[in-house]
């Protein structure tokens, strides 16, 4: 009946290496089913090579296209080399979330810790890139362009800040969004368990409200699904683009 | 820059770097908790995504997921798919290329047809026009003969017509005279001279005639 029960983190087979407890976990578990689906998809899907794609080719296709387009439109044409990087990125964060919308499955993306991990990826990941190819040049971008010299002593720290804050902000937004999206279906649905077990026969009919709601609810996480997923690759992108530009 | 940090290489090695961090990370995790776990454990009540007991496998297994998922897309899946894409681009051009010489050629094909149809359109109205001027030539001949024919054909006719005439005439003037000279007789006049009557006949059908 608690709803953050389905947020534990449950050792399937207990791993112990140079002092970290490292078991494999039903979060590691949902990890490795993960990557699984994305690269059968991708190797199977692919697999007829057709001219003219079945179903899992068109979907394939679909999200190598989708991925491809948001990083030529949002990260520019240099960033060619980073496609694999952000697809990663992408089906990652996407078939985590997704998966997660399966009933008694683990949404590795509702926690911190994971979330936090791919958004320090992603911010080391840009900040070498705009070190290599920028040098020490690259420490001008926290002087906006035309800003009166007076003002850097405000100007600079809040750049700094709202940089080093990348991490924070990406990764809190993607596991707040999954965690508050699946306790709010666990709640609901555990209004229902009450109201029957609690009211009786009336509990069978007013328990169909909470149901009506966690339906509705439920249409609206895959959005959410999705939509993080999309959020998250898109200022991974964008990242990528101040990376590149210095603008 | 070296080449070390080459385009291709940049991404490989800010993930490991990021890996690095990510450790880095893991290993405050589980000082976190060592010192967790000394103060008793009450992480069950509360939110289970702030026990850091769990960080270090969650991190550990994110690494080594998201370590091979990169590999493998970068390495086998996405290559695969770039290259149908790229096939499928290759073959549409290809065939739009072929299209677009086909038309030409079809437009070609179209124009000699249409040339060689104005020709044999322009030949076939000389034929027509000459056609139509022979058989006028042969009517107007056959008319030409046709008129002459009947031209000598009427002036016989008539000749004979004439002749006839002139016959019946002679033949009536010799009777008239005949006739003229018994009634005389039966008059009771003398016999009367065969060239008088004649002469009297003669000048009555010269009268008349006038």
């Amino acid at each position: 009946m608690d709803p953050l029960h389905q947020f534990q983190i449950n050792p399937i087979l207990q791993i112990i290496i140079g002092g970290f407890d490292v078991s494999f976990s039903n979060s590691a578990l949902f990890m490795v089913i993960a990557v699984g689906l994305i690269y059968a998809l991708l190797v199977y899907g692919m697999k007829g090579r057709a001219l003219v794609p079945g179903r899992l080719q068109s979907l394939a296709e679909m999200f190598y296209e989708f991925v491809a387009n948001m990083v030529r439109e949002n990260a520019g044409h240099d960033a060619r080399p980073y496609f694999p990087f952000v697809f990663s990125i992408f089906m990652f964060v996407l078939f985590g979330n997704m998966i997660g919308m399966i009933p008694y499955t683990f949404t590795f993306t509702s926690h911190i810790i994971v979330t936090f991990t791919l958004a320090a990826t992603v911010f080391v990941f840009v900040t070498i890139l705009a070190l290599v190819k920028h040098g020490l040049h690259f420490f001008t971008f926290f002087m906006p362009h035309g800003a009166p010299i007076a003002l850097a002593p405000i100007l600079i720290p809040i750049e700094v800040i709202s940089y080093l804050m990348r991490p924070v902000s990406l990764s809190i937004r993607l596991f707040a969004n999954m965690m508050a999206g699946h306790t709010m279906l666990k709640v609901f649905a555990g209004f229902t368990v009450l109201m029957i077990s609690g009211l009786g026969a009336v509990g069978f009919l007013a328990g169909l409200v909470p149901i009506a709601i966690n339906i509705a609810l439920t249409g609206f996480e895959f959005l959410v699904a999705f939509l993080q997923a999309y959020v998250f690759t898109i200022l991974t992108c964008l990242y990528i683009r101040d990376a590149l530009e210095l603008h | 820059m070296p080449n070390l940090l080459a385009k291709g290489r940049l991404a490989r090695w800010s993930v490991v770097a990021g890996a690095t961090l990510a450790t880095m990370t893991a290993a405050a995790g589980s000082v976190l908790a060592a010192a967790a776990e000394h103060g008793g454990e009450h992480a069950s009540g509360g939110l289970p995504q702030l026990n850091p007991v769990t960080f270090p496998t969650q991190i550990f297994w994110l690494a080594l997921s998201f370590a091979a998922l990169y590999y493998l897309l970068s390495k086998k899946a996405l290559p695969r798919v770039a290259e149908v894409l790229e096939e499928r681009q290759d073959r549409i051009s290809r065939d739009l290329s072929k299209a677009a010489s086909l038309k030409e050629e079809a437009e070609a094909t179209l124009a000699t047809v249409e040339k060689a149809l104005a020709e044999a359109r322009g030949e076939a109205q000389s034929v027509i026009a000459q056609t139509v001027a022979e058989i006028d030539a042969a009517n107007q001949a056959r008319q030409a003969a046709l008129a002459a024919d009947i031209a000598e054909r009427l002036s016989k006719a008539e000749a004979r017509i004439q002749a006839a005439k002139d016959e019946a005439i002679s033949n009536v003037r010799s009777a008239a005279a005949d006739i003229a000279r018994d009634v005389a007789v039966k008059l009771g006049a003398t016999d009367v001279d065969a060239a008088a009557a004649d002469a009297a006949v003669g000048a009555v059908i010269e009268e008349r005639r006038s």
